[in-house]
């Protein structure tokens, strides 16, 4: 109860220290600083092509960072091991696409693959797990529906609860409100913020960052340009510099909203 | 993301599917079944209790009480033939759906990274070019054949970038390569005899089997049956790529590894026993899929046992058919393959 059991609980759940990684010669990311606290939700934003999806990758050990360092817990991917990490931390990514026949069930069940062993049929914990998935995002009826023929927001949702069903501590999301109607925008971002768990999530929209995460991480051409709490990082300026777009940020007592403007005629 | 008002206890969801166990029960009950009276059929009348005699004499010891031919013909031509028939089904159906889940295409076969092409060309070079003096067997040429065209196709496939696409283009590359080699010696090196025995051996036949091929494809087939075993549930992980299966916690690259080379081996073991038995190993995994679904606990033993039972007919076919003329196998699996591969093809087809 002294002090290395004190410093665990400062240090941060999910941490990327001047990151940098180069693909074919090109620099992604160019040392770039992430922390996450436990439970804590955290907002990846800035345009498209700014290395939102590369740090994610990088944060799960999917790629190995050319330059510093990731830790989950403390502890490099590297050293954890990949079916470690993936118990400790679920990713779900922009696009899943797959031919094979698979029912709403067996893309949850997927999750429970970090924790099954060889020749073990799936136990009690695991049909546990991935039925308290299934609820927790409202696929209960669609659980024995072929993957092929879901919509884009329910695919979504399906993969969420893949993630779910990993029981994991930590959680990273790739812009998952992609393909999703405003109502199940805020329903997802709400379970999001509400579970107990770390997440980091990219995401296009402002409002809903400003809405939902602690803190954003604000990412241009590869660097982090700013981060901080939304109601402090988010301005028209930043906004104007980071996405080149005209934009008014009105913060109440309700929280912090931004509306853009239509670009000037002539520039 | 509501809670449903109405829920369903999970034993609810555990009930409905549990196909499996029966599936498997039912399947291997047809396989035996099969093999009995697969041996019964031909020119010499046996009885499926005379198949039994036989078995139980040679393993128990005693008499068959059958005369020594029509003993002879069941255990040295009819029962090695049968099983090998069942051995090789059972192989190539089970490298097939490990193939397809592994590259991600319905269209892999176990052939598709060379093997068989690789073994057809070490077959000629042992036949026709008489490498290694007479010391070398034709199956024993098929198989160095067979890993050497898998090594130079996995080379190949890591230097292009590992990816998927790169696998299933530098096994078209190998097929290319090696099937112009044997053409090409065969064009230029053998005499008619030769060719004929060369091409009947291509098409993939059953009619020179021997204990000692079964044995040898039984026990490769039984590793590679305990690899896959273990795995399946790192295969169901690769049903959304390579990295989602990563972030699943699945070693891709080891996995990936050990997974191509028992396939490998097995292949090579089974063409160099049977050569190159076409489209079991295409057809019979999308058989399997659509009759217990895309889980490989399920599907890998349910294809295993359907790849033994169907193979074990077709030879039958092959070998009554015209008789006493043999139709070589793998021209029959291609005659019921493709139909039911379109049939399966139409079932299964999506709106678009």
């Amino acid at each position: 109860m002294t002090g290395p059991d004190t410093r665990s609980e400062d240090r941060p759940a999910l941490r990327a220290e001047r990151v940098t990684r180069s693909a074919g010669g090109r620099l992604i990311l160019d040392g770039v600083d992430l922390e996450a606290r436990a439970g804590g939700t955290v907002g990846l934003i800035g345009p498209n092509g700014s290395g939102k999806s590369t740090l994610l990758r990088l944060l799960a050990g999917l790629l190995a960072p050319s330059g510093g360092t990731v830790t989950v817990d403390g502890s490099t991917p590297a050293e954890l091991g990949r079916r470690e990490t993936a118990r400790r931390l679920a990713v779900v990514g922009q696009h899943a696409a797959t031919d094979t026949d698979l029912t709403v069930r067996d893309v949850v069940g997927l999750g429970r693959v970090p924790h099954r062993r060889a020749w073990a049929a799936p136990g009690a914990a695991d049909r546990e797990a991935v039925w308290a998935a299934l609820e927790r995002t409202g696929l209960v009826p669609f659980a024995d529906r072929l993957w092929h023929t879901l919509s884009g927001g329910e695919r979504q949702r399906a993969q969420i609860a893949r993630a779910l069903a990993q029981e994991p501590r930590h959680l990273l999301l790739d812009e998952p409100t992609n393909h999703l109607d405003v109502q199940h925008q805020l329903e997802l971002m709400s379970l999001v913020a509400a579970l107990p768990v770390t997440c980091v999530v990219a995401l296009h929209d402002l409002n809903l960052a400003a809405m939902f995460c602690d803190e954003v991480v604000v990412l241009r051409a590869g660097r982090a340009v700013v981060s901080g709490a939304p109601g402090e990082v988010l301005s028209e300026g930043l906004i104007a510099e980071v996405y080149g777009v005209r934009a008014r940020v009105v913060a109440d007592g309700g929280g912090t909203f931004v509306r853009f403007l239509a670009p000037e005629a002539g520039g | 993301m509501t809670a449903t008002a109405a829920r369903p206890a999970p034993k609810e969801g555990r009930a409905r599917r549990r196909p499996g166990a029966w599936t498997l029960g039912i399947l291997a009950l047809v396989l035996l079944a099969s093999v009995s009276v697969a041996i019964t059929i031909g020119p010499a009348r046996v009885s499926v209790p005379d198949v039994w005699a036989v078995v139980a004499s040679r393993f128990g010891g005693g008499e068959s009480g059958l005369t020594p031919l029509r003993e002879g013909i069941v255990w040295e031509l009819r029962l090695p033939r049968t099983v090998l028939a069942a051995v090789c089904g059972a192989g190539l159906a089970v490298c097939g759906v490990v193939m397809q889940s592994l590259l991600r295409n319905p269209l892999a076969d176990p052939f598709v990274l060379g093997v068989s092409s690789g073994a057809s060309t070490g077959a000629v070079a042992v036949v026709v070019l008489g490498l290694g003096g007479g010391a070398l067997s034709i199956s024993t040429g098929a198989f160095l054949g067979a890993l050497v065209s898998f090594g130079l196709v996995l080379l190949l496939s890591h230097s292009l970038g590992g990816t998927t696409d790169r696998v299933v283009l530098s096994g078209v590359a190998g097929m290319q390569l090696f099937s112009a080699l044997t053409s090409f010696v065969v064009m230029f090196a053998a005499d008619a005899e030769q060719t004929r025995g060369i091409l009947f051996w291509l098409l993939g036949s059953l009619s020179g089997a021997t204990w000692t091929d079964v044995w040898a494809c039984l026990a490769v087939l039984v590793v590679a049956l305990v690899v896959c075993g273990a795995r399946a549930v790192q295969l169901d992980a690769f049903a959304f790529g390579a990295e989602s299966a990563a972030a699943l916690g699945v070693s891709v690259a080891r996995t990936r590894l050990i997974l191509l080379s028992v396939t490998a081996l097995l292949t090579a073991a089974l063409v160099s026993a049977a050569g190159a038995i076409g489209f079991v190993g295409l057809v019979l995994p999308h058989a399997a899929r659509a009759l217990v679904g895309t889980l490989h606990g399920r599907l890998l033993p349910v294809a295993a046992l359907s790849g033994a039972v169907f193979l074990v007919w077709v030879d039958t076919l092959a070998r009554t058919v015209l008789a006493p003329q043999e139709i070589p196998v793998g021209v029959v699996t291609s005659l019921i393959g493709v139909p039911a591969f379109v049939l399966i093809m139409y079932r299964t087809r999506r709106p678009s």
